[in-house]
């Protein structure tokens, strides 16, 4: 159901009617699909029809040549570490935590923690592999050093 | 046509820096322009462009308009994060150059240090999630990627915090002025691994403007004019992520376009002020910008080299890190170049400056500005 704020809630018909001529749009956009398919535990990014390349974050157009035929795709999890910094918190608000740069197999870099390692512990070039996790109650990316189970992506 | 002397800086102004409590950003701005303008010897009225921006409101060059009772012909209040005065000087270069105002006003207030706390703003759900600490975390992965790749070491990051705070102590109006060791600066409580306390910049109240007009008039004002030589703005990206080599920023062809413009190179400059919001920025910059070889900055900024009495002055006024900090720092960095080729820096005057090269940074060391001036015998 389209929700508007209340001084739009006049426009809301013409608003539909603009989104029924809009209808060869992806919808929704591929952010929301990214973060749908995270909350179905899934890690899918996009790939670009025309070059060939990855692309991350999910975007209307590949930022590598500008073709707008982006497909979702599976991806192997494998990534390295390409650097990696402890965020120093007290104790009582959740200690320290890790933030990583990682190197998708595929080409794309992306943020985000690797959860099984101390923090400090955590090496540029380390090996480390993508689950799907929680983090902060929002479906995440996170990446572990150690193999966790066989799940396919 | 190029950029090149064609517009000089004919006025500049200051407030006290640290804490300015009980006053909003547009009284901390109006008190840097009263200066700038009483130190250009005009009246408000002559301006008719306005240049400015910041992280509390909008529409900034509006609120400046309205508050100095003008009606300008030209108004930018584009924003590229803390680079962003840098770049304004660049639209004010064109703008003046072209005719579309006569008298460029530059402008920035902050009260971060004393006025209400703001949250540094969402960047993307891609990153927001891990709670990156912004703006700390991404320069923490910038220096560890270069310590990784050249064997950069936390020593020679605390040798910029120790040099700014060499300059700091010659400059009466800095900030942070007690004496500051290398050992202290390794030894600060950790914020984000590889940054310490000491790497990181101040958080201050403070207020800078500048006066820009064509090269035509630039010697009908009571200060020797400081003249835009040459200036480049790049970008590669926003979020950190998305950074293509964390060892090198956009500095490099900013840089190599302000040279160009100038014709002039490394060499040539007398004095370098460059955005020193982490020990890092430094290091970078100075690879970037060719004043030594890309993975040569740590040993180059060793040795008091960049401090007073080193082979080059960097960071004169303190910088970030020592004089002051108040989010968007392009607009001090700029004005001590500009005072540096006046000869109006007391004890922390570099001798017979002529020319300066300067640096702005944006966002996550996104948006890179350089920019050269240089006095009426450079052109
Ligand atoms: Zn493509």
């Amino acid at each position: 159901m389209l929700e508007l704020p209340a001084h739009t809630e006049h426009l809301k018909d013409d608003i539909l009617a603009e989104q029924q001529n809009n209808n060869n749009l992806e919808n929704p956009g591929p952010l929301q699909t990214f973060e749908e398919n995270l909350a179905k535990g899934e890690f899918r990014i996009q790939q670009c029809k025309d070059c060939g390349q990855h692309v991350f974050y999910p975007r209307l157009l590949c930022h590598h040549c500008g073709s707008n035929a982006l497909k979702w795709v599976a991806v192997s999890g494998k990534g390295v570490v390409y650097s990696s910094a402890v965020v120093r918190q007290r104790p009582e608000k959740g200690g320290d935590y890790n933030i990583s740069l990682i190197d998708l197999e595929e080409g794309p870099r992306l943020m985000s923690r690797v959860v099984d390692v101390d923090p400090e512990e955590v090496a540029i070039g380390m090996q480390v592999s993508a689950h799907v996790g929680m983090i902060n109650d929002k479906p995440a990316v996170l990446f572990y050093n150690k193999e966790q189970g066989d799940k396919e992506w | 046509m190029s950029l090149r002397g064609e517009t000089a800086v004919v006025g500049v102004g200051l407030t006290e820096f640290g804490g300015l409590p009980g006053h909003t950003h547009m009284e901390i701005m109006a008190k840097a322009i009263d200066k700038a303008i009483t130190d250009a010897g005009i009246h408000k009225d002559e301006i008719d462009g306005i240049f400015s921006a910041n992280f509390v409101e909008m529409l900034t060059p509006l609120t400046v308009a309205e508050y100095l009772g003008i009606n300008p012909t030209y108004m930018d209040g584009t924003n590229t994060g803390g680079s962003v005065f840098v770049n304004s000087m660049q639209s004010a270069a064109a703008a003046l150059s072209l005719g579309l105002c006569n008298v460029a006003l530059i402008c920035y207030g902050s009260n971060s240090a004393t006025g209400p706390f703001t949250h540094p703003p969402a960047m993307h759900t891609v990153e927001d999630v891990y709670r990156p600490r912004n703006p700390i975390t991404p320069y923490a992965l910038a220096a560890n990627r270069h310590m990784h790749e050249f064997g950069t070491t936390r020593e020679q990051l605390a040798e910029v915090a120790v040099s700014a705070r060499a300059w700091a102590q010659l400059n009466p109006a800095a900030t942070m002025r007690d004496p500051l060791s290398v050992e202290d600066v390794v030894n600060a409580r950790m914020i984000v691994d590889p940054l310490g306390k000491f790497d990181c910049c101040l958080i201050s109240d403070g207020g800078a403007a500048m006066i820009m007009v064509r090269k035509d008039r630039a010697q009908d004002f009571p200060k020797k004019p400081v003249y835009m030589l040459g200036v480049g703005s790049r970008t590669d990206h926003n979020l950190i992520s998305c950074m293509p080599d964390l060892t090198t920023t956009a500095a490099k062809e900013a840089a190599a376009a302000a040279f160009s413009m100038a014709g002039v190179t490394p060499a040539d400059i007398d004095v370098v002020e460059l955005y020193d919001a982490f020990t890092i920025n430094t290091i970078l910059f100075l690879e970037d910008m060719g004043f030594c070889e890309k993975g040569e900055g740590g040993a180059f900024v060793s040795n008091g080299n960049i401090a007073p009495g080193g082979s080059l002055p960097v960071n004169t006024n303190g910088g970030g890190l020592s004089c002051v900090h108040p989010g968007m720092y392009g607009m001090f960095l700029m004005i001590e170049a500009v005072q540096q080729l006046r000869g109006e820096c007391g004890e922390r005057q570099v001798d017979n400056a002529k020319m300066a090269a300067c640096n702005g940074s944006g966002g996550f060391l996104a948006s890179q500005v350089s920019a050269i001036f240089g006095t009426q015998e450079t052109l």
